[in-house]
């Protein structure tokens, strides 16, 4: 059953991306750790943390173009779940600290000693356990993407009315999240990690690490989302997104549909959440802010909605521009250019520039190599019945 | 031709003093008619008659006030959803051509297709040989086979029109509901229109709703008018168009 | 040594009386005898000082103690004179009142420490009573109230003699009870006359008063004020229920002077405005940019300023509006979620460069005279600027029915809302009312942004705070729809109130926006709902 979800996955550009980051996965840790020290071949270790967050940011793009881009889900409020999956691994960084941190506490963490508290709250219980955490930062996303997507798509919440409520759902969880008695570090969140699984989270080793599995959890996002599109079920995704009351006239459960891929996203979105807080080592409610998650979704806007590559690339292009450009004598204007850019790209390019680039492309390749090559192409295309029917 | 039996049991599609108003517009009023199991039925009249809201009513898109739905002489479609009711067997053509655009023409059909619907089926689904024979005939049936690579979007209205028919011949319902099928259609389209669907009502039930007369007089079938939301007349097309109502509110003189 | 409880203040005094009773057989002599325990530069003197000099009744009490208070009091320990420096720099001596020309070389402030300072604090309390300044004599009746200090009866009974102006004697009167509550010789008729007169009061102070009387009084005398309390309770929890009432009013007025511009964009047009907090925010810098300009050219126009703000605002955020609509949203109609992100950037776009321009911190705005203050009713607060900004949102929202209902533009906008292509072909120039309703919905803005810059700060980041809530009006409420928003609004402010106090101000806000999410689940248009097939067109 797998093989055949996986061949239909890959066709040439998805082996490309695969490779890529693959091959970036693999070789700037190298470079980290084995050049020497000062070597133009060596990547700096701040670069590679910086480089992770990018990468992570990749994912949360995945997350939201799988349901924006193929199912037309609007979700304005895709950075909660990256927020709550990266509370659920800031949890458990704070609960290794251990009796290091400031007051010495060997149970509570500092702000909880700070704020006078006896003991531990029910819901930071197993946090301790990396393997508790790394469920919870699957579950906590998930189950609160199911529970919301479960209410609004049953009851038939579309278009910019769900836009608008995933957007005061993100927005109330930041006020909640912002409050010290919620017991999750109020204003400051979740900070001062010492080490993860073990290992320092400073060090070399570890940045490397954490950069190695952010490329290869980009990896594995990537091929489940193409695993999604390129099955009959993306299929039923697009023909949502385009008519949703014809696929229901056809007798497909719409809001089953959008529930599946809405969670999927979420606890997408979470892992990626879960990856970015040890690489940046801080978590606070900042993260929850409504601004964050639009920005999000400019990024796969600017890579190409319905396209995965463009999504990935979006948020790793928009994110080195806005590094670039904040650390610069350009820093005053960088949200002049944000602005543009969301401006810019709905109106003038609105596939994107992997959309745009595409549309472009093929014609020319399809014109170029007419005849025997061109079935070649169009079958590799139609990975629906022709595909299947080759299969058998 | 089956005439007025009313027995709801041998019913394909009952409707009994159904009752819609949206705002204080009475759109459907105490409007009642049967559809018998292999029947094919013309409805007509003008626009605003409720043609379209008693489809709605019967796909389960609106709830009616008021009155009695059933299908198949037992079901009671006033308590189901779009989804359930087409997995019962009542397929929709609407009246605007309504396609997935941005897939290509074989997959449209491919979605029309009444197999696994749910969530698991779709995402491990690998295809089979007789599903794409069964593509393969309903694109010989609406003459695109040569189109299937081609995205429904970029389809003539005529061939998106057909299409639409084609998604319900691969959805295989019981009934289909056809909102102006021949709309923007050339003469030639029209006709082989009023073949096709004569040629699906061998074994299907369908309900056409339609204004162009010379295509419902092809189809042969007894007509339905409606007017401000209930039957004025029905018949055979001679006998409704020689309706002294019927000529009023919609034919005209 | 006398029992000295630091935490109350009555105590404390108390703990004074008894200290200026033991002191008193010793130096039983003139008023001058007294102030020169001033020199003494010893704590317990000075203490004892301020006790004598309080309850002797001589003029210069008050400017000795008062002087006290602000180091302005000084002592010559050699010569045990004591002198007050005047605000105006001339120098007194303290005793007498006489001039002097000039303190004596080695003549040093009275120093104080905390307890003194309190003791201070409640002398004067006690010396105000009788000043020629009727808003000091009621705070001081009112200090009494809470102090209810026995030795300051008599001087309470002649001021309450003295006072003719009719809200001060309440307060007096208000004070004596208070008094005699406490006092433990007075009579049970007495008290119990002194409790109906507090009962009467019937305000927080009065109900702390009556619960701090404690058991040991007489049982008829406790037996009334537990009744007064619970009277009290009922009269202030009804009081409290309309002051969340009057909150909640407020709160709606402002969300609905936010949202209203928004519910025509998004109503009429389709069109989410995310740039419409925005909108707001211009206004408000309007505001500020009037208020400057007049504060520099024409001072005595500050009180008009908002009056010409308003239409300012209006054709600023207005103009901006056409612009934004003719150069962005017109090409982006049928594409909502694209015109959402359009005018996200658009938001960011404009919040910099008001930040550019002004600054990225609050701007001063200020209340014209008519606007700042308040007034009592009952027992709420009712500020002016409040006031005002609820009427005037009432105004604009009728203006705004009336434009609709009985305008061209309205007659258009209203057709094109329910049927655009059946307008377009009855001739309407559905472009040009697309371009004005967004002008409208944007004006709008801006001149809810002039009333916001009286209760918010203005900053750029001002719109940002509304957006969301606005937007939770106007889904609430049901969309194309004016009443609605208007329910919307007012049902959301009085519900955010009414919760606040039970969940807290962030919970209840949390909670409101759950409900909300939970109320479009049952009712996905809202609650003033359009139906039909033209819903989904």
């Amino acid at each position: 059953m797998t093989p055949h979800i996986l061949t239909r996955s890959l066709d040439r550009a998805a082996t490309s991306f695969i490779l890529i980051v693959a091959g970036v996965g693999v070789l700037i840790p190298l470079s980290n750790l084995l050049m020497p020290q000062g070597s133009i071949f060596q990547v700096p270790t701040y670069l590679v943390a910086l480089w992770g967050k990018y990468l992570c940011y990749a994912i949360l793009a995945l997350s939201i173009d799988l349901i924006w881009g193929y199912c037309g889900i609007l979700s304005l409020g895709h950075g909660a779940f990256f927020a709550l999956g990266g509370y659920a691994m800031g949890m458990y960084l704070m609960r290794q600290i251990g009796s290091r941190g400031v007051y010495g506490n060997p149970v509570l963490p500092d702000f909880m000693v700070f704020l006078n508290w006896d003991k531990l709250p029910w819901y930071w219980y197993g946090f301790d356990k990396f393997a508790f955490a790394a469920l919870m930062v699957l579950l906590v996303p998930g189950l609160l993407a199911f529970c919301f997507g479960w209410l609004a798509f049953r009851s038939r919440v579309t278009g910019v009315y769900l836009s608008i409520i995933t957007q005061a759902m993100t927005y109330a969880l930041l006020l909640g999240f912002f409050r010290n008695d919620f017991g999750f570090g109020g204003n400051n969140g979740l900070t001062d990690f010492k080490d993860i699984l073990g290992f320092n989270v400073q060090a070399d080793g570890t940045r490397c690490a954490l950069f190695f599995l952010s490329c290869l959890a980009l990896m594995i996002a990537f091929l489940i989302c193409r695993a999604v599109v390129t099955s009959k079920l993306g299929k039923v995704l697009i023909a949502v997104r385009d008519a949703e009351s014809r696929t229901r006239f056809l007798g497909y459960r719409v809001e089953s549909y959008k529930l599946f891929v809405f969670t999927l996203s979420a606890c997408m979105a979470g892992v990626a959440g879960a990856l970015y807080v040890p690489q940046v080592g801080i978590i606070n409610p900042s993260e929850f802010a409504p601004g964050n998650s639009i920005e999000a979704v400019i990024w796969v806007a600017v890579g190409g909605r319905g396209t995965l590559v463009g999504a990935a690339l979006g948020a790793v292009v928009v994110n080195y521009a806005k590094t670039f450009f904040t650390s610069g004598p350009l820093a005053p204007y960088w949200l002049f250019m944000l602005g543009a850019l969301f401006i810019l790209v709905t109106l003038l390019l609105p596939k994107g520039i992997v959309g745009t680039f595409n549309a472009w492309w093929e014609p020319w390749r399809t014109g170029r190599s007419t005849g025997l090559a061109a079935d070649e192409e169009s079958a590799a295309r139609e990975d629906g019945i022709g595909a299947a029917n080759a299969a058998e | 031709m089956n005439v007025m039996d009313t027995r709801a049991t041998s019913a394909m599609l009952y409707l009994d003093g159904v009752h819609v108003s949206f705002d204080g517009f009475h759109a459907i009023n105490n409007l009642s008619l049967t559809l018998e199991p292999g029947e094919m039925r013309a409805i007509i009249g003008p626009n605003g008659a409720g043609k379209t809201t008693m489809m709605d009513i019967i796909t389960g898109k609106t709830k009616p006030d008021e009155g009695t739905v059933l299908f198949d002489g037992t079901v009671d479609l006033t308590r189901l959803d779009e989804t359930r009711i087409a997995e019962l067997g009542i397929g929709r053509k609407f009246q605007k051509p309504t396609v997935f655009e941005s897939q290509t023409v074989q997959d449209n059909l491919l979605l029309a297709l009444n197999v696994d619907h749910s969530v698991r089926g779709t995402l491990f689904w690998r295809g089979s040989k007789a599903e794409s024979e069964r593509i393969d005939k309903v694109l010989e049936t609406i003459r695109l086979t040569d189109a299937r690579n081609r995205l429904a979007g970029s389809l003539s209205h005529g061939q998106k029109q057909w299409l639409e028919i084609g998604m319900l011949l691969a959805q295989d319902p019981k009934v289909l509901l056809v909102d102006e099928p021949v709309a923007g259609m050339t003469d030639v389209e029209t006709h082989l229109t009023a073949e096709l669907l004569k040629q699906i009502n061998k074994n299907h039930t369908i309900m056409v709703v339609e204004h162009d007369m010379t295509f419902v007089r092809e189809l042969g079938v007894k007509v339905t008018c409606l007017h401000e939301g209930s039957v004025l007349a029905e018949g055979s097309i001679d006998q409704v168009s020689a309706n002294e109502r019927v000529v009023e509110v919609y034919l005209g003189r | 040594m006398f029992g000295f409880c630091f935490g109350r203040a009555h105590a404390l005094f108390l703990s004074i009386l008894l200290l200026s009773c033991f002191a008193l057989p010793a130096l039983a002599g003139p008023f001058e005898d007294s102030v020169a325990k001033f020199a003494n530069d010893e704590f317990s003197d000075t203490e004892a000082a301020v006790g004598e000099v309080a309850s002797s009744g001589n003029p210069q009490a008050f400017p000795i103690i008062s002087s006290l208070k602000d180091g302005r009091l000084s002592a010559d320990p050699d010569s045990k004179k004591v002198f007050i420096t005047q605000a105006d720099g001339k120098i007194v001596d303290a005793a007498s009142g006489a001039a002097v020309d000039k303190l004596p070389d080695n003549a040093a402030a009275v120093r104080l420490n905390n307890r003194l300072r309190r003791s201070v604090e409640a002398a004067l309390g006690g010396l105000t009573l009788l000043s020629p300044d009727p808003a000091r004599r009621l705070a001081a009746a009112q200090s009494v109230f809470k102090s209810h200090e026995e030795n300051l009866l008599p001087t309470v009974d002649s001021a309450l003699a003295k006072e003719s102006v009719k809200s001060i004697k309440q307060a007096f009167t208000e004070a004596r009870a208070a008094i005699i509550l406490f006092k433990s010789d007075a009579s049970e008729s007495d008290k119990l006359d002194a409790i109906s007169v507090v009962k009467a009061r019937g305000d927080q102070e009065a109900l702390a008063l009556l619960t701090s009387l404690g058991g040991d009084a007489p049982p008829l005398v406790a037996k009334a004020a537990t009744s007064a309390v619970a009277a009290i309770q009922s009269n202030l929890a009804m009081w409290s229920m309309v002051q969340n009432a009057w909150y909640g009013l407020s709160l709606g007025s402002v969300l609905l002077l936010a949202a209203i511009g928004l519910a025509i964009t998004f109503g009429v047009m389709g069109v989410i405005n995310m740039a419409h907090g925005e909108m707001v925010m211009l206004g408000a810098y309007t505001t500020f940019v009037v208020q400057e300009v007049i504060r520099t050219r024409y001072p005595a126009l500050f009180d008009y300023s908002l009056l010409i703000a308003v239409p300012l605002a209006f054709l600023v955020a207005g103009a901006i509006g056409v612009l934004i609509e003719r150069s962005i949203i017109r090409f982006l109609y049928g594409r909502p979620l694209e015109t959402l992100l359009a005018t996200w950037g658009l938001s960011l776009v404009l919040q910099q460069a008001v930040r550019t321009a002004f600054g990225p911190t609050n701007r001063e705005v200020g209340n014209p005279s008519w606007m700042s203050g308040a007034f009592e009713l009952g027992q709420i607060t009712i500020t002016y600027n409040r006031l005002w900004i609820l009427c005037f949102t009432l105004a604009v929202f009728a203006i705004l029915l009336a434009m609709l209902r009985y305008t061209a533009l309205g007659l258009e906008m209203r057709a094109v809302t329910q049927n655009r292509r059946m307008a377009a072909s009855m001739g309407i120039a559905t472009s040009r009312v697309d371009a004005l309703t967004f002008g409208l919905g944007s004006g709008i803005a801006g001149i809810a942004g002039v009333a916001l810059s009286q209760i918010d700060n203005v900053s750029p980041n001002l719109g940002q705070s509304y957006i969301i809530d606005s937007f939770m009006v106007v889904v609430f409420g049901g969309v194309g729809n004016l009443w609605g928003t208007l329910v919307g609004a007012f049902t959301l402010g009085i519900a955010n109130k009414f919760l606040e106090p039970v969940a807290g101000a962030v919970l209840g806000k949390i909670a409101i926006l759950v409900l909300i999410i939970l109320f479009i689940q049952k009712r996905p248009r809202g609650l003033f709902a359009l139906k039909g097939r033209a819903v989904e067109a």
